[in-house]
């Protein structure tokens, strides 16, 4: 399992990845971002979830520094992930960790074979 | 191109109702037709801003069954679905097709029938919006609400009190809206002590689940002048899109469709934020009043927290009253309708029909949000010189 953002031809990084870049570029690579730790940027602890998902369910915006990853261009890219626990702060490191289903397909709206389910969920280092 | 007038409005109760779909788009329709003084085989377009009645009740073609069910075939009919803001686009269909000439009389009603379902499967339907990347998180608006207020207050080192000052001046707003889900005041403790729903947001800082309708009456100012005395003209409209992705945003305080189609609006209308007498914006969410605020260029980034300390948006005492109908937080969230009722609103405060919600104003704005800020209108209305 991985997490893939994607790096564009004008510089450019995205998670998901797109047809094309913000600003129409074509893809050139993936980055695997279940390589790398990341920073919270802002979280919320959500105590009314939808049918088939987790309560609390902890959410987070992330931020990856993937400047290893990458020769020019942009060297961060952000994401929105779970969290294993709402003891966190803005600004903490977090690091990926497996889970099979991050919520149970079928349960809500959304057709179950249209999407994946599986991820990673974030634990504090 | 011809100047489009608003000649009348209609708007039902908002709340927990009985009927169904097809009822409460009839019932704001027929409504709209009286008030307007039109016969419905005058009406030559006719929009129905809906998100999701298929999924919600399993009713689609919910334009053609309003057509029929207030005699106005053969008009040309379409449905309108932009989330949340399909009011707004509605508001837009509706002057593109008599700006173009394709129309002399459009009626538009927006509707949406919700409270028959849980929380959980509302919650559910409207976060179908989302991109598989966000759907399977378990992110909800009201969560994309709490971690975007959470940014703002720490970044901006604002007070958690401001965002409750939002609600308790809409709740107050609302008590004078006969039309509102909740005619109540609430003060700031009980917003402040009410269960957390996406941290650090608590129940009062969203607006409900809703049932509801509102309709405009939408023709050339040539025509209007047979109809009313008094009228409404749109002076300038514009609709842009945010990124899909909700975090693929490079400042997560700043919702670029706000921005975008403020920025066309107010070109077309020639006006700038300092013309605008009243608003009503998209208070899905207290945060969302905060940056509709800013985007709109009423406040700079960052500061429009203030502006609702001072008391800049009350409506008996400031001087730009924002959401004297009560806004989405008290008057209610009828998906498909709020946009519409928004210009209900503004409508009224032109013509001098808002009742004890009554302010001096000559040049009004609405702003309605689909998504957490994916898609937004943003509408400028004069009253008729």
């Amino acid at each position: 399992m991985t997490m893939e953002a994607t790096r564009y031809d004008d510089g450019t990084i995205s998670y998901p990845g797109h047809p094309r870049s913000r600003n129409g570029a074509e893809p050139v690579e993936t980055i695997d971002l279940s390589e790398h730790t990341a920073e919270v940027v802002t979280w919320t602890t959500s105590m009314a979830t939808p049918p088939g998902v987790r309560e609390p369910n902890h959410l987070a915006i992330v931020e990856f520094d993937i400047g290893d990853a990458v020769d020019d261009g942009e060297e961060s890219v952000r994401a929105l992930v779970q969290l294993t626990t709402g003891d966190v702060e803005t600004g903490d490191d977090v690091r990926p960790v497996y889970a099979e289903e991050l919520r149970e397909p079928g349960a809500g709206i959304r057709e179950p074979e249209s999407q994946d389910w599986g991820g990673y969920r974030f634990e504090p280092v | 191109m011809e100047r489009v007038a608003i000649i009348g409005c209609s708007m039902t109760q908002f709340g927990q109702r009985e009927g169904w779909i097809q009822d409460l788009l009839a019932e704001a329709g027929l409504e709209c037709l009286e008030d307007a003084g039109v016969d419905a085989d005058d009406v030559e377009h006719l929009y129905v801003s809906n998100m999701a009645s298929g999924e919600f009740e399993g009713q689609t073609g919910v334009m053609n069954g309003l057509a029929h069910d207030i005699g106005a075939i053969p008009a040309y009919t379409q449905r309108i679905d932009q989330t949340s803001s399909s009011g707004g686009a509605g508001i837009y269909a509706a002057w593109q097709s008599v700006a173009s000439g394709a129309s002399e009389m459009t009626l538009l009603v927006g509707g949406e029938k919700m409270t028959h379902r849980t929380t959980g499967e509302s919650t559910d339907v409207i976060a179908s919006i989302t991109h598989p990347a966000e759907y399977k998180t378990g992110v909800t608006l009201p969560s994309f609400a709490g971690m975007t207020a959470r940014h703002y207050l720490e970044r901006f080192d604002a007070p958690r009190e401001s965002l409750a000052k939002v609600a308790v001046k809409n709740h107050r707003n609302g008590v004078d809206n006969p039309h509102a889900q909740f005619q109540k005041e609430v003060d700031l403790e009980t917003v402040l002590e009410s269960p957390i729903v996406a941290d650090p947001l608590r129940l009062y800082d969203f607006c409900p689940i809703t049932d509801g309708s509102a309709a405009l009456m939408l023709c050339p100012e040539s025509v209007a002048e047979e109809y009313a005395d008094d009228y409404v003209v749109i002076s300038g409209i514009d609709g842009a899109t945010d990124t899909h992705v909700v975090h693929e945003r490079e400042d997560p305080t700043v919702m670029g469709g706000v921005v975008e189609s403020g920025k066309g609006a107010y070109e077309m209308s020639g006006r700038d934020p300092e013309d605008i007498d009243v608003a009503e914006l998209h208070d899905m969410f207290t945060i969302l009043e905060f940056l509709q605020m800013e985007g709109l260029g009423f406040a700079e980034q960052g500061e429009a927290w203030k502006l609702v300390e001072e008391g800049y948006t009350e409506r008996d005492s400031g001087e730009l009253p924002i959401n004297t109908s009560g806004g989405l937080k008290s008057k209610g969230h009828p998906l498909g309708a709020s946009g519409v009722a928004q210009g209900v609103e503004i409508y009224e405060q032109l013509v001098g029909e808002a009742g004890q919600r009554q302010v001096e104003a000559d040049v009004g704005l609405c702003c309605n949000v689909g998504g957490f800020g994916n898609c937004v209108i943003t509408t400028i209305m004069e009253a008729a010189q």
